[in-house]
């Protein structure tokens, strides 16, 4: 199957969706530079996939997004996220991850993007040559990215934090979280949450591990009073190890952690904290 | 919006391993359009006019269209259709819908639903209205006939202005959407809420099962209970190198 690849520079994600279309025939890998129009870099993308029998790009936020504008503008259907490909039935995570879906995928050319982590990159992939699209002279630019404003971060960023330390409903309040700051602040952690806590308002959005919040990798993720809903895990299985601080030995989370202690994170928190600080004293 | 089973901790897929199991969970509006629907009754609040409500979904859809009139919208549509509609679909009969309403100026849509997550169906309807679409939307500002609006894009916010009307996409973080009050609730029950059957056209995106994924197989090791397995954590958390 010949396969045209929309790759972003400098982009693991790009380089999965690169080595999962090499296994499906020929690739030939474009890019597009400048600043960000997705109206306008679909209508490069298309002219340029040509016949090509498939468009595929990285299951990234852009990556979606564009490929959703050029099955529009070319009025065929779009398999968001996939993990596999078996003659046109493709299967795709639903829910986060937390289920899996096959679909017939009745359109030409067949576009997808590729599940993030479904596939790994390879060197191969890597030393592709790329070539740089040009924005059609009567594209729509109405949309276009007009400033990129830097953050300004202050503290560990959930995303890339080694450590996380996360609380649930368990923790019970805003004020609850003193304990969850504590051990973060000697871990040299991140601050989590689950939904429950920034539906309630304890701590902002921007704290909340899960499907609709961030998806992290650390190695060590510890999940304070958290049942374990889909949705949280979906946010927190990129992280190598798993520790559930929970008072229900039944608990979803448990199916998905590495570690558990059983108990009221209210005690075994700061117990943990009190027993680090004896440990670097000694 | 999307109505959307609250699933727990384990999903379980009835016998055609078509849908999710639901007979024992709630429903909810998917997380993203749930801020939607707060933003613009925000918007409308401020600046005025009507906030308009659209679901495609089973009968029961009434109960999150009632949610959405509870805390402030004005109106809503129900598309019936007992069984899921690929994107396509979807999106055109949403399309049909519009085209016989008054000209909107804004039209939300979640960036992507919590269960199916196709990431399309807003970008296919500004394609047919012609509108320009911002995806992934934290921020929103309408001011003279334009809407302002940031998403963040790792490490910075991308700043986008485009005239109205326009199609926007937004993700939970957005705003922190209100519970409904209780006179909310009762006002909801007397708001129009009109109910269509649009005619379900072939799936070009065609489900053909669903398979929930294996579990990683993992029994978590018990340390231990209560503040006494406190030692046993660091030394957990020493062999991994993080303490």
């Amino acid at each position: 199957m010949s396969t045209l690849v929309f790759v972003e520079p400098d982009d693991e994600l790009s380089l999965q969706a690169l080595a999962f279309a090499r296994q499906l025939g020929d690739v030939k890998a474009v890019s597009v530079a400048g600043p960000y129009a997705p109206f306008a870099w679909a209508a490069a993308i298309a002219t340029a996939s040509g016949d090509a029998e498939a468009i595929v790009a990285a299951g990234s936020d852009r990556g979606n997004e564009l490929l959703a504008h050029v099955a529009a503008r070319l009025d065929q259907p779009f398999a968001a996220n996939v993990t596999a490909v078996d003659g046109d039935v493709v299967t795709r995570i639903r829910w986060g991850g937390s289920l899996y879906e096959e679909a017939r995928l009745h359109g030409s050319p067949r576009i997808l993007t590729v599940a993030p982590h479904a596939h790994a990159a390879d060197a191969q992939a890597a030393s592709v040559p790329v070539e740089q699209l040009a924005i059609p002279t009567d594209a729509d630019t109405t949309v276009r990215v007009l400033e990129s404003v830097e953050e300004q971060s202050g503290g560990v960023s959930l995303r890339d934090a080694k450590v996380v330390v996360s609380g649930g409903r368990g923790v019970g309040s805003a004020e609850g979280f003193t304990v969850i700051e504590e051990l973060a602040e000697l871990l040299g952690a991140a601050v989590g949450c689950s939904r429950v806590v920034t539906s309630a308002g304890w701590r902002p959005h921007t704290d909340q591990v899960g499907q609709t919040g961030t998806k992290i990798s650390a190695d060590l993720y510890v999940a304070c009073g958290i049942s374990g809903a889909t949705q949280h895990i979906a946010g927190a299985k990129g992280a190598k190890k798993i520790l559930a601080i929970n008072s229900d030995v039944e608990a979803p989370i448990l199916a998905s952690a590495d570690y558990a202690v059983i108990g009221d994170l209210h005690e075994i928190v700061p117990a943990i904290s009190a027993e680090l600080r004896r440990v670097r004293e000694a | 919006m999307k109505r959307v089973p609250i699933t727990g901790g384990r999903m379980v897929l009835t016998e055609d391993e078509q849908a999710i199991q639901t007979r024992h969970l709630g429903f909810t509006i998917s997380p993203h359009e749930e801020c939607a629907v707060e933003e613009a009754v925000r918007i409308v609040e401020a600046q005025g006019g009507e906030v308009v409500v659209l679901t495609l979904g089973p009968a029961e859809a009434e109960e999150q269209l009632r949610d959405c009139l509870a805390i402030g919208a004005d109106r809503g549509i129900l598309l019936r259709a007992e069984e899921e509609w690929d994107p396509q679909g979807t999106a055109a009969a949403i399309v049909d819908v519009i085209r016989g309403e008054e000209p909107f100026d804004l039209i939300l849509f979640g960036n992507e639903s919590a269960d199916a997550g196709n990431y399309q169906v807003g970008i296919r309807v500004a394609y047919a209205l012609g509108s320009p679409v911002v995806n992934g939307l934290k921020k929103i500002e309408v001011r003279d006939g334009r809407v302002r609006c940031e998403r963040d894009v790792g490490g910075a916010r991308d700043v986008y202005e485009v005239p109205l009307p326009a199609v926007l996409t937004t993700l939970e973080g957005l705003n922190l959407p209100r519970y409904p009050s209780v006179p909310g609730r009762l006002r909801a029950k007397s708001k129009p809420l009109a109910v269509l059957e649009p005619a379900r056209p072939a799936s070009k995106l065609e489900k053909l099962r669903l398979v929930v994924p294996e579990g990683q197989g993992k029994q978590a090791e018990i340390l231990g209970s209560g503040p006494e397995a406190a030692p046993k954590v660091v030394e957990v958390m020493q062999a991994l190198g993080v303490a």
